[in-house]
């Protein structure tokens, strides 16, 4: 946010627009989006500055909780002479950003293998796991918040709301327990435990993940359900609505051509929050189904104080948080014609 | 045998009432094996061929293959389908059998050990075996810088050399348990002793490493050329890692996989109720305890020791936490499973007002505090909720505090003064007491400290006479019973469940999972 600071002096001192000014007035969308992503490059630093000092904060080191009960003094030793444990935190942690900035990610110290490509391989899987629950959950979800509008306060909205509010209040490993039980064991029609290996092909994969992809859906389906129908319903309300209503307009050209685009930018978000959760909050679900993607990764790493691999699940997964925040923003900006100058 | 679990759940009976009762099905089974030939899995010709699949769980994706860093039972597992040690156990007794050396001798003071080694052995990439790959491996765990996790075991070792074709191991001091010491899982024999790549899991075993994915699946395929034919009945073995209780018991029950591990005691009997399905419960040498560290105050009265011994009710934990599914403690840490145990010390049992008595001479007054973890063991708090009320009943004020399962071991265990714990089992009485009752061993986690006890475990070590042998541990067991800082109510039975597919298990009093044997023991039903 250092550039703002010339702007809101300048502004404050003299009436002359200094150059940022001037390009913030000639590229409003550019400079937004410009000043986004700086941002977001320093919230990255920052969450590392989180991450490291978190895991410090925990008790044990690595040599500590990687050997267990079987430590003894003399092992402790050697693996800390080993990873540098020895050295003063503020050494490590620069250490660790030199590499990272030479876009070296390191080797994890448990296993030894680079982090970088571990983490390709995990990333790929969470991402076919949460593309699938999107591509099915984000329509469905938005598809059925427009019914509920359309017959509010009646029969089909009651239902979408009853059985979105039931998918939502269970907690997600009961969801799965639940499908488990009636699709694996009662009536074995799918695949388990749903783990994918890279020897599968993408067909495959998309088979044996049926189940979990099931629960997100159902787990994330109502949040996004309920946004859209709020949103809508708020809108309606307005002035326009009326004069719509009034001029003729059957009820579903009226909420799609007129209640829909105004009421974007909330959906919009509520949708990108519900995809970053499905990308990096569904470490139960991937427990419950043996499903090896990142979360299981990052608890892995952290139960053991693997300070490599937990920074570069932690980089990632913040990097995936703010880039769709980002987008969400700025697809709420295009939207809305009303936010691309603000005063 | 199934049939009895069932109504001990049902009915309550006592432990006394079980044996009774078990022992009239013992009779009853002899007594009908005349007339009709019992299904017995030892007579079965085990069948060849088919793709094993096993489910267990503490596999993690920072697991590697170096079998010096196998910790969970997943990759304790891996290394006996892969690898071969030089000395097996008997299953039944727990003594020293040949593997890869197939005959041994030792010095009159067992300082100077000889292996002779097999020499129609082939690693998995085709090089035959040799003494050199034996040395190396006994070398690289037990070099100074080494961070294998079998380096305190083989502290005692001074020198490890090839002469005229043998494996001679010289000692410090003498060890009659040498054999013994080198089964343990760490000490899988690797090409070269793995000292080019520790995780190349080049070794001997029934099957060759296909693919590993750490945390997630490890396949195997048969060795057509095992030295061993009495083992390696399937074609290929799968382990899946399933870390989730419930998610483990779905695919046994599913048919996904043939079998799954750690099975809690609540699970059990519902489980042994589904028609395709066997549990097995198997005892074994590990056993839950509350640790109290000798020299710090207030344990460091020997008074307070007692009465908090004598405080618990071992009957009651043993029926409730762990629903039967083990044997009762006496306070030291081996039991019948171990060669040489003592079998007349007394059981010690709870005695509320022999507790007070103690209490009251200690002269200790306030609140006690344990600190206890589901990461201790299964049910540890349960059972330290238990203790709590037993210990009420007796004056004694015991204070729980949770602490969690996240770094447990290197945070609470062997720092705090009063914990629970577990201990899993060794493969002798010297190691079991040499790992945590010696005064300077570094997890002599109860600082018990009796150099009288030092030297007897010293001069038990190097004894060769059996007898002589026997009577120094049950010495030694008496003094930790009735001097150190252990408390140890209960053993577990290992408790495990398999398809009716799957055969060939044995109970192995060694370690669970048929003693890591499982994958080389199994066979399938085609």
């Amino acid at each position: 946010m250092t550039e703002n600071q010339p702007v809101t002096s300048a502004a404050g001192k003299a009436p002359v627009p200094g150059p940022l000014a001037v390009l913030r007035a000639r590229f409003p969308m550019g400079s937004r989006i410009g000043e986004r992503f700086l941002l977001g490059i320093g919230l990255l630093f920052a969450s590392s500055v989180l991450i490291f000092a978190g895991i410090e904060i925990l008790p044990g080191d690595f040599a500590e909780t990687y050997l267990g009960q079987s430590a003894t003094p003399q092992a402790i030793a050697n693996l800390s002479a080993e990873f540098g444990l020895d050295q003063p935190l503020v050494t490590r942690y620069f250490d660790w950003l030199f590499n990272v900035l030479h876009g070296d990610f390191g080797n994890s110290w448990a296993s030894g293998q680079s982090v970088s490509t571990q983490i390709a391989d995990r990333l790929g899987n969470s991402l076919i796991l949460a593309g699938a629950a999107a591509i099915i959950a984000v329509p469905l979800a938005v598809g059925l918040g427009l019914l509920a509008v359309l017959y509010r306060d009646r029969l089909v909205d009651r239902l979408i709301n009853l059985i979105s509010l039931a998918a939502v209040s269970l907690p997600e490993f009961f969801v799965a327990y639940l499908l488990i039980m009636v699709f694996v064991v009662q009536h074995p029609v799918t695949a388990f435990p749903a783990t994918v290996y890279d020897s599968m092909t993408l067909l495959e994969k998309l088979q044996t993940i049926i189940l979990p992809v099931a629960t997100l859906v159902l787990v994330v389906i109502a949040h996004m359900m309920r946004m859209t129908r709020a949103a809508i319903i708020n809108v309606m309300a307005s002035a326009y609505m009326e004069t719509a209503e009034l001029k003729g307009i059957g009820a579903l050209r009226a909420i799609v051509k007129h209640a829909a685009p105004n009421a974007l930018a909330p959906i919009i978000n509520v949708v990108a929050l519900n995809l970053a959760y499905l990308i990096v909050g569904v470490v139960v679900v991937e427990v419950v189904f043996v499903y090896p993607g990142m979360g299981q990764y990052m608890v892995d790493a952290v139960t053991v104080r693997d300070l490599p691999v937990v920074q570069g699940c932690g980089l990632v997964f913040a990097a995936i948080y703010i880039l769709l925040n980002m987008t969400a923003d700025i697809l709420s900006i295009l939207a809305n014609p009303r936010l691309r100058h603000p005063r | 045998m199934k049939k009895t679990k069932s109504t001990i759940q049902k009915s309550g009976l006592d432990r006394r009432a079980f044996l009774a009762s078990t022992a009239a099905v013992g009779f009853a089974a002899t007594a009908s094996g005349l007339l009709v030939p019992s299904e017995s899995q030892a007579a079965e010709e085990p069948q060849r061929g088919g793709h094993l699949v096993l489910g267990l769980d503490r596999g993690q994706t920072t697991d590697v293959l170096d079998p010096g860093t196998y910790t969970g039972s997943a990759m304790f597992l891996v290394g006996f389908t892969w690898g071969d040690r030089l000395v097996t156990t008997d299953p039944v007794s727990g003594e020293a059998l040949p593997s890869l050396a197939e005959s041994w001798t030792s010095s009159e003071d067992a300082k100077v050990w000889t292996f002779k080694l097999r020499k129609d052995v082939r690693f998995h990439d085709g090089t035959p075996f040799t003494v050199n790959d034996a040395a190396q491996t006994l070398r690289r765990h037990s070099d100074k810088d080494s961070t294998s996790a079998a380096l305190g075991l083989l502290k005692g070792i001074e020198t490890i050399e090839e002469k005229g074709g043998d494996l001679v191991i010289t000692l410090k001091n003498g060890n009659a348990d040498l054999p013994l010491t080198l089964t343990d899982y760490h000490l899988q024999i690797q090409k070269n002793g793995g000292m080019d790549d520790p995780n190349n899991a080049i070794g001997t075993g029934p099957y060759k490493l296909e693919s590993f994915e750490p945390g997630i699946r490890i396949t195997f395929s048969k060795n057509e050329d095992d030295w061993n034919e009495d083992r390696g009945f399937v074609d290929s073995v799968e382990v899946l890692v399933i870390n989730d209780n419930t998610a483990r018991i779905a695919a046994l029950s599913s048919g996904k996989v043939h079998f799954i591990n750690t099975l809690s005691p609540k699970t059990m009997p519902l489980l042994s109720r589904a028609p395709n399905i066997e549990t097995i419960s198997t005892k074994g040498k590990g056993f839950y305890s509350f640790l109290m560290q000798g020299d710090t105050a207030p344990f460091d009265n020997n008074d307070l020791r007692m009465a908090l011994k004598l405080a618990i009710d071992r009957e009651a934990l043993l029926k409730t936490v762990l629903g039967g599914y083990g044997t009762l403690g006496n306070d030291y840490p081996v039991n019948d499973a171990y060669a040489l145990a003592p079998t007349d010390i007394p059981q010690r049992a709870y005695d509320p007002e022999e507790a007070a008595h103690y209490y009251k001479k200690s002269g200790h007054e306030g609140p006690i505090l344990l600190r206890t973890s589901d990461g201790a063991f299964t049910g540890a708090i349960d059972a330290s909720v238990l203790f709590q009320a037993n210990a009420k009943k007796a004056g004694i004020d015991i204070q729980l505090q949770r602490e969690p399962s996240d770094g447990y071991w290197s945070n609470i265990w062997n720092k705090k003064p009063f914990v629970a714990a577990y201990w899993g089992g060794r493969a002798t009485q010297d190691l079991r007491y040499t790992t945590s009752q010696l005064s300077t061993a570094p997890w002599n986690d109860t600082h018990f400290n009796d150099p009288e006890f030092d030297k007897m475990l010293l001069v038990a070590r190097a004894e060769t006479d059996q007898e002589k042998r026997r009577a120094l541990y049950r010495e030694m067991a008496i003094k930790v019973r009735d001097n150190s800082g252990l408390i140890l109510p209960v053993f577990n039975n290992f408790l495990n469940a398999r398809s009716v597919k799957m055969k060939g298990w044995i109970d192995d009093v060694g370690n669970d999972l048929s003693n890591g044997q499982l994958a080389s023991r199994a066979w399938l039903v085609s």
